[in-house]
């Protein structure tokens, strides 16, 4: 298939093939971090910004190991370091970075909708790492890779997601990603981090984590934040991980060969107890591993690559 | 003095709705006539064949945003754009800067208004001292400058108790409390109604409790302490059923809501367009079913269109950032025309959202009704016109509207502000100097 998006704002609106095309991307992109030299010359002369307003280190040094791997010039600029703090619009700062020519803009920003907002405004491609509670689509992409690679294949199979689903931009795009190829989803936490409205998605929502776990094939669990505890979304830590933290009672109500996946990073002992964060079947590493490959893709296909690289 | 000939008069604060002449004179509303106009008048004559004619529009619910952001609107382009939109009167809310809780800046308002103004302008002043909602204001000292009610409007009164007390206090005096209804920690920092619009995009909800709790609450502070009371932009189902109660309970509790709550749903917030973004939000579409019947039923006394100017950058920015609020003097009427479609809503009970029902909420005295003696404040409506809203129509200083594009039905071809012409699209007549 060709590829003609400018930019990767979000999964609402990518077809399967499209993932699929991704993926296959991912997959070439991965054989060359087998090698014993890791990099190909494919974004030679190219510049990648990542644009980060929020904390962030995992999803930044990904996409900035990705852009190296596919030598490209990265830079980065966080919002601490930077002129955000003295009332800087948004868009002021992006279009001065833009006036330096970068070709592909990745943004992480608290403001949902913030990525599309400046692909509106801006001329290079924008990959958008996370906006607000709205999505982070790479992070949709590479729990699907991850799950195709364990699980061949994602039709039918039954993933729970358990956790602050309310705030999460990881489930918005995992919705659209293992939703979209076919999924049966299930959406599990304390009501008040649970929106009723979620099963408009056609995912079933439960407040019962067995109900969810139980036959289960996968189950990524989410982060609870908890800076977030000022506004008190539920009583305590200790009655959250007894009723919604996933831990070796729970986890035996699942598939034999189910696999635990969570964006990271990890309260250990809150909603993953210690042991199994560490067992055989956490796939927490691979996540990260996938996501510098997806990442790769993402980037090597938006700056104009339109065959698979070797 | 001027003649407006032949016109479908509509009043429904005198029970009028028939073909006739107008007569003003000295900046009152002379007489009205049936039959052949007058053969020899002295004076202007505006042929009004096939248009309304009827009292001056009056929108009790704008933000001149002056003094203090004159950057955004002030009152003279505010005014303007009022005049453009068929009204000659508006009732500007009290969250200026300085805000309008001293008589010194209400006065600045009406001395600068009738200097400057193409409309009407009647300031609202502050419940509490800077909208703080710590201590009330002056309110006779208000009162005696020209403030015709109160209101915290952009903020609510949050401390119960106080509310209690301005409400009970400004009773004797026969003023309205108009309550903007939030309960501000159950809204607790949201950008958008909450419902699947909100979830899906990602913006923390504002849910429709949050109104209704505080309009609940409103009400029976008035019932309790027997004040008058008016809830501002009513945009939930609940909302229009609470102030259905209070009339049913014999308050003296009235009702205002805006064309966007009765037009637009959250439905217009996809793509994150910053110009659905107010406060309170574009509820669903049950709610906005439920402000019709609210309109349709007589539950809600008004329609006033909550115009907040906001200069480009402010609403060129991610959503969450994003300032609250959109342009509507221009838009209000051709909107509120809709309501007209399958006969429901008649054009007497238009004339009575858009002009008599703000005079009688806030006794504007001669202001609401073209009967012999009122003020010469009238506005000639073709109901016919169908046009487009574009950008360069907007006279507003500030250009921030969701109806960009949006094709309309039903035009104020001139408005009369005390006699003189402040607004005209009528060929061969001018506006006044």
């Amino acid at each position: 298939m060709e590829w003609h998006r400018r930019h990767v704002l979000g999964l609402s609106d990518f077809q399967p093939e499209e993932m699929e095309f991704v993926i296959d991307t991912a997959r070439s992109m991965e054989e060359v971090l087998t090698r014993d030299i890791k990099k190909v010359p494919a974004l030679r002369g190219k510049t990648v910004v990542n644009l980060f307003f929020e904390a962030s280190t995992r999803t930044r040094t990904s996409f900035e190991m990705a852009g190296k791997r596919l030598s490209a010039d990265v830079v980065n600029f966080s919002s601490g370091t930077s002129s955000v703090t003295k009332g800087e619009t948004l868009l002021d700062t992006a279009r001065n970075i833009e006036a330096m020519k970068p070709n592909i803009l990745v943004v992480r920003h608290p403001a949902s909708g913030a990525a599309l907002f400046l692909s509106r405004h801006l001329s290079c491609s924008i990959v958008n790492a996370g906006d607000g509670q709205n999505e982070h689509p790479s992070q949709g992409l590479l729990d699907l890779y991850t799950i195709l690679k364990v699980k061949g294949k994602i039709a039918g199979l039954k993933i729970a997601i358990v956790g602050d689903i309310l705030h999460s931009r990881v489930v918005r795009s995992d919705l659209h990603s293992l939703g979209r190829m076919g999924a049966k989803l299930w959406l599990c936490g304390p009501a008040t981090l649970v929106p009723r409205e979620m099963e408009r998605t056609g995912a079933v929502v439960t407040g019962d984590i067995r109900e969810a776990v139980r036959g289960a094939d996968v189950i990524i669990m989410l982060r609870i934040q908890l800076e977030r505890q000022n506004t008190a979304y539920f009583p305590s830590l200790r009655e959250y991980s007894r009723r919604y933290g996933l831990n070796r009672d729970v986890f035996s109500l699942a598939k034999d060969d189910a696999v635990i996946m969570h964006p990271g990073p990890i309260n250990r002992g809150v909603e993953l107890s210690d042991e199994l964060a560490d067992c055989e079947r956490s796939l927490v590493l691979r996540q990260v591993e996938s996501g510098v490959a997806v990442r790769m893709a993402l980037l090597y296909l938006l700056a104009g690559g339109s065959h698979v690289a070797h | 003095m001027l003649l407006i000939k032949g016109g479908r008069v509509i009043d429904p604060a005198s029970g009028r709705d028939e073909i006739g002449h107008l007569v003003l004179e000295d900046g009152k509303v002379r007489e009205f006539l049936t039959g052949d106009p007058p053969a020899r008048f002295q004076g202007k004559v505006i042929s009004a064949e096939g248009k309304w004619v009827v009292p001056g529009l009056i929108d009790m619910h704008v933000h001149l945003r002056d003094p203090g952001t004159e950057w955004k609107e002030d009152i003279l382009t505010g005014t303007r754009a009022a005049a453009a939109g068929g009204f000659t009167s508006v009732v500007c809310m009290a969250n200026t800067n300085p805000v309008n809780d001293s008589p010194e800046v209400t006065r600045y308002i009406v001395e600068k208004s009738r200097r400057e103004g193409c409309a009407n302008v009647f300031p609202v002043a502050a419940v509490t001292r800077g909208l703080l909602g710590k201590e009330m204001a002056d309110y006779s000292e208000l009162a005696d400058a020209g403030a015709v009610a109160f209101s915290d409007d952009g903020k609510p009164v949050e401390n119960s108790l106080l509310f209690r007390r301005a409400m009970e206090y400004v009773r004797p005096f026969g003023y309205r409390v108009l309550s903007h209804a939030e309960d501000p920690v159950l809204a607790g920092g949201g950008a958008a109604h909450e419902g699947w619009t909100a979830r899906k995009l990602g913006i923390p909800g504002i849910p429709s409790a949050a109104e209704e709790v505080a309009i609940a609450r409103d009400i029976l502070i008035a019932r309790q302490t027997g004040g008058k009371l008016h809830i501002q932009h009513i945009s939930t189902r609940m909302g229009v059923d609470l102030l259905r109660m209070a009339r049913r309970a014999g308050l003296d509790v009235t009702g205002e809501t805006a064309p966007q709550y009765f037009t637009l749903t959250d439905g217009a917030l996809e793509g994150y367009d910053t110009n659905a973004k107010m406060n309170p939000p574009l509820r669903g579409e049950e709610d906005r079913m439920a402000v019709l019947e609210g309109i349709q039923d007589g539950t809600i006394d008004a329609i006033a269109c909550d115009h907040a100017p906001h200069e480009a950058y402010v609403k060129r920015c991610e959503f969450a950032a994003a300032a609250n609020g959109i342009i509507g003097l221009q838009t209000s009427l051709p909107l509120s025309f809709s309501l007209l479609a399958g006969g429901k809503v008649s054009p007497a009970r238009l004339v009575d959202l858009l002009s008599a029902g703000p005079a009688q909420i806030l006794c504007l005295r001669g202001k609401g009704t073209l009967a012999a003696g009122a003020d010469g404040d009238v506005t000639i409506i073709d109901p016919e016109a169908e046009w487009e809203f574009r950008l360069e129509d907007v006279l507003s200083r500030s250009k921030n509207s969701p109806f960009f594009g949006w094709k309309m039905r039903g035009r104020a071809d001139a408005t009369i502000c005390g006699g003189r012409v402040r607004h005209s699209a009528i060929a061969g007549v001018s506006a006044d100097a």
